[in-house]
């Protein structure tokens, strides 16, 4: 029995409370680099340290949110980043998922309505190591791969308002 | 690169302690001093290595429904200009120029497009359109119909 790929991930919306929002619209921007930093946020939003402090975990639990910390630049320190896209039979999307979602080095993978319909980023240390594990990958699924490498970046700024 | 930078990446790109005082655990956990954690963090997010500290939401789970990945065939000359262009509007949450693999994928920029109902992703779409006019030989949408994984990255 093959694994259903992202079955443990929230494919809908969750019913949010008040605090909820307005601390998912408030993470979304920066987290002061302060001793205490859910202690500003609460002052900011006006409720207690402890009452932040839960709710993010909650929502970590819930998995309204998929990560709480800092998003690092990887192209920064020499790491390179690829968007890469595999066309997979139907009939093949959670056998070929979970081998793909097996490599650590993909940090997220949908699958998207389109003959090239599963979309993964590749995080590597390289550009040498970023193309052997996307040759790694074509090979052991057998499905036709391309291999988009980023070669300018415009803006980079996730920001959706609750 | 500086190595206790490096190895708080290690400790932490799978996220930050949810407690009162984050930076203080992994000061204990590197046997530094809290300060000295604050002040790392400080220069890594100055210089750029950290884009920022703070939540990555699942899109569906907050109501982003309807998140596309619209993909454009802009002239080669133009790519960088437009690209800033649609780069700049509100909506529009990743733009960049990818290879072109043709002729099965013609092309090179993308930009991510995310609503909470079909007619508010359709309408932002239309907008780059227009933008773009005659300058974009060809596009397309490509709706994601399922999250397959989403942690991060990690090194």
């Amino acid at each position: 029995m093959i694994e259903r790929a992202g079955s443990s991930l929230l494919q809908k919306p969750a019913v949010l409370s008040e605090l909820e929002k307005k601390l998912i619209n408030r993470l979304q921007h920066q987290l002061p680099i302060t001793e205490s930093p859910f202690q500003s946020i609460a002052e900011e939003l006006g409720v207690s340290e402890v009452e932040v402090i839960s709710t993010i975990r909650n929502l970590k639990q819930k998995k309204v949110i998929t990560r709480f910390g800092p998003l690092f630049d990887i192209t920064k320190n020499e790491g390179v980043f690829s968007l890469c896209a595999l066309k997979v039979p139907a009939e093949q999307i959670d056998r070929v998922a979970n081998q793909v979602n097996s490599y650590t080095q993909v940090a997220h993978n949908y699958l998207r309505e389109h003959r090239w319909n599963m979309w993964f980023v590749l995080a590597a240390r390289n550009s040498d190591e970023l193309e052997n594990i996307f040759d790694e990958i074509v090979k052991s699924t057998r499905c036709e791969g391309i291999n988009c490498p980023k070669e300018a970046e415009y803006f980079v700024g996730l920001f959706l308002p609750v | 690169m500086n190595d206790l930078y490096q190895k708080i990446i290690t400790m932490t790109q799978s996220g930050l302690p949810v407690e009162s005082r984050p930076f203080l655990s992994i000061a204990k956990e590197l046997g530094v001093s809290e300060q000295l954690v604050i002040d790392s963090f400080k220069k890594m997010n100055d210089s750029g290595l950290i884009r920022r500290i703070g939540i990555v939401p699942n899109h569906y789970a907050i109501g982003y429904t309807h998140n596309l990945m619209t993909v454009w065939d802009i002239d080669d000359k133009k790519a960088d200009s437009l690209g800033k262009e649609i780069g700049q509007l509100e909506f529009v949450s990743h733009c960049y120029r990818r290879p072109r693999h043709l002729p099965d994928w013609p092309y090179n920029i993308f930009a991510m497009v995310h609503g909470k109902t079909k007619q508010e992703a359709d309408e932002r779409m239309e907008e780059i359109r227009i933008l773009l006019q005659s300058d974009c030989h060809q596009f397309c949408a490509l709706k994601s119909s399922r999250i397959l994984k989403k942690t991060g990255l990690r090194l």
